[in-house]
């Protein structure tokens, strides 16, 4: 799908699913991705699992990024990997970030989270996960 | 991967997913045209193409969700294409136009599109053309284009669109501003948003006065002022009714072919600079240029392969 030997930037869609009160976290990592080379597109807070998965469509992202810290996350996010399915976008890496308990880290997992990433992880640990596993055809 | 043809046949016949990939594709096709070109033109409804411009944080994506609400209410399909610039240094980008724009984010009728500039100068991506001739192909009219904010020099986006709506604030600056040759001098329509601020009115009479008809070689009329409040709603169904107006003096002949120079002199330019890039002289002739061996027009025209 690329050309002349040049790698298209990765598109990524950050949003904040559910009934967080800021957003700093999410803004933060939009900016060190932007540095890291992504394009990020940035959708903010109180999101429905609906608007996600419709903004993800219509931007074709190829990752999407839940910044989730209400503790919602097991009503939330399986939901949009389901709307997204539904969606037709298959091969989108859907990760989550925030605080999430360990118990539930497999469970998100198991309805097709690729993976999550908790308080402390670094934004290049985030890039580099996403150049290595977004686009599986590419 | 499915074909570009297949998506395009699909996005025609209404399958939002479909047009969204095509988007992808065209967007990446760097500087090879698109296989598909011909029948993505011809596919093409005559949509009503509104470039909205203007500096940072004057409002446009806020003007734009309200103008989308009037037009989805007179049952039309509204495309949005929102441009942010991507970074020099890293080609990363955030685009962030979209975040305004989230009341409409349930409506399949409004199908928005964030895109980088992707090293391009000018508020507008390279493949901006090519998104905005799917959308027209997928039954989205208006179609509106959201550049970078950039400010004085984004007059290109005048080439690309039948329409263009400068936003202004109150807040403008001085006189002199405004005299300034550049952004004002394309616009076909003037809004002073946050009109609910002081000042607007006095800023939008100023305007009035600057833009008026100096004498001179440039006969154009002077663009309508108005007032909005993307903020208070108010101003917005004016602004659609001269929009809408709008469409039949950019038809006239003598406009249509002046965008048809605009938007060949935009590809010009990018196909010499993707020409030039890639002569294998390219590295060298840098070097020569920054150790003065040898003069940047001289070395331009040598990439381009024309006679010094």
């Amino acid at each position: 799908m690329t050309d002349s030997g040049r790698r298209t930037p990765i598109r990524v869609l950050l949003a904040k699913p559910g009934l967080d009160g800021h957003d700093r976290g999410a803004k933060v990592l939009a900016r060190g991705l932007r540095d890291e080379g992504f394009e990020v597109i940035y959708t903010g807070l109180r999101q429905t699992p609906e608007m996600v998965a419709s903004a993800a469509a219509q931007e074709d992202v190829d990752v999407i990024g839940l910044s989730i810290l209400s503790g919602a996350h097991m009503t939330l996010v399986p939901r949009i990997v389901e709307l997204v399915r539904e969606a037709g976008m298959n091969d989108v890496l859907i990760s989550v970030g925030g605080i999430i308990p360990d118990a539930d880290v497999a469970r998100l997992k198991a309805v097709g989270v690729a993976e999550i990433f908790g308080p402390g992880t670094s934004i290049g640990e985030v890039a580099r996960y996403f150049r290595e596993h977004a686009r599986p055809g590419d | 991967m499915t074909e570009p043809a297949a998506l395009l046949t699909a996005a025609i016949g209404g399958d939002r997913r479909a047009l969204s990939r095509l988007i992808t594709v065209l967007e990446n096709t760097d500087d090879r045209l698109p296989t598909i070109l011909a029948d993505l033109l011809t596919a093409g409804r005559g949509a009503h193409l509104v470039g909205v411009t203007g500096p940072p944080g004057g409002g446009k994506s806020t003007l734009i969700e309200t103008l989308t609400a009037e037009w989805r209410s007179a049952g039309r399909a509204v495309g949005v294409l929102a441009v942010d610039p991507s970074s020099p240094l890293t080609g990363g980008a955030i685009l962030g136009d979209r975040i305004r724009m989230m009341s409409h984010s349930a409506d399949t009728d409004v199908f928005i599109r964030s895109m980088a500039s992707r090293g391009v100068l000018g508020g507008l991506a390279a493949t901006t053309w090519l998104a905005a001739a799917a959308l027209d192909a997928a039954g989205f009219d208006p179609i509106v284009i959201e550049t970078v904010g950039a400010g004085q020099s984004e007059v290109e986006v005048a080439a690309l669109a039948d329409t263009t709506v400068v936003v202004e604030v109150p807040e403008r600056g001085d006189e002199v501003q405004a005299i300034k040759a550049g952004l004002l001098e394309v616009a076909d329509l003037v809004v002073v948003n946050k009109g609910d601020r002081p000042g607007a009115d006095r800023a939008a009479r100023q305007l009035r006065a600057l833009l008026s008809p100096a004498g001179g070689r440039i006969r154009r009329a002077a663009p309508p002022v108005l007032v909005t409040s993307a903020l208070e709603r108010t101003g917005i169904t004016e602004l659609v009714v001269a929009v809408d107006r709008h469409r039949a003096v950019a038809d006239q002949p003598e406009r249509v072919l002046k965008r048809a120079e605009g938007r060949i002199l935009r590809l010009v330019a990018d196909e010499a600079r993707a020409r030039a890039r890639a002569n294998p002289e390219w590295a060298t002739e840098a070097q020569a240029v920054a150790a003065s061996e040898t003069d940047p027009l001289s070395a331009a025209r040598r990439l381009l392969g024309l006679p010094s």
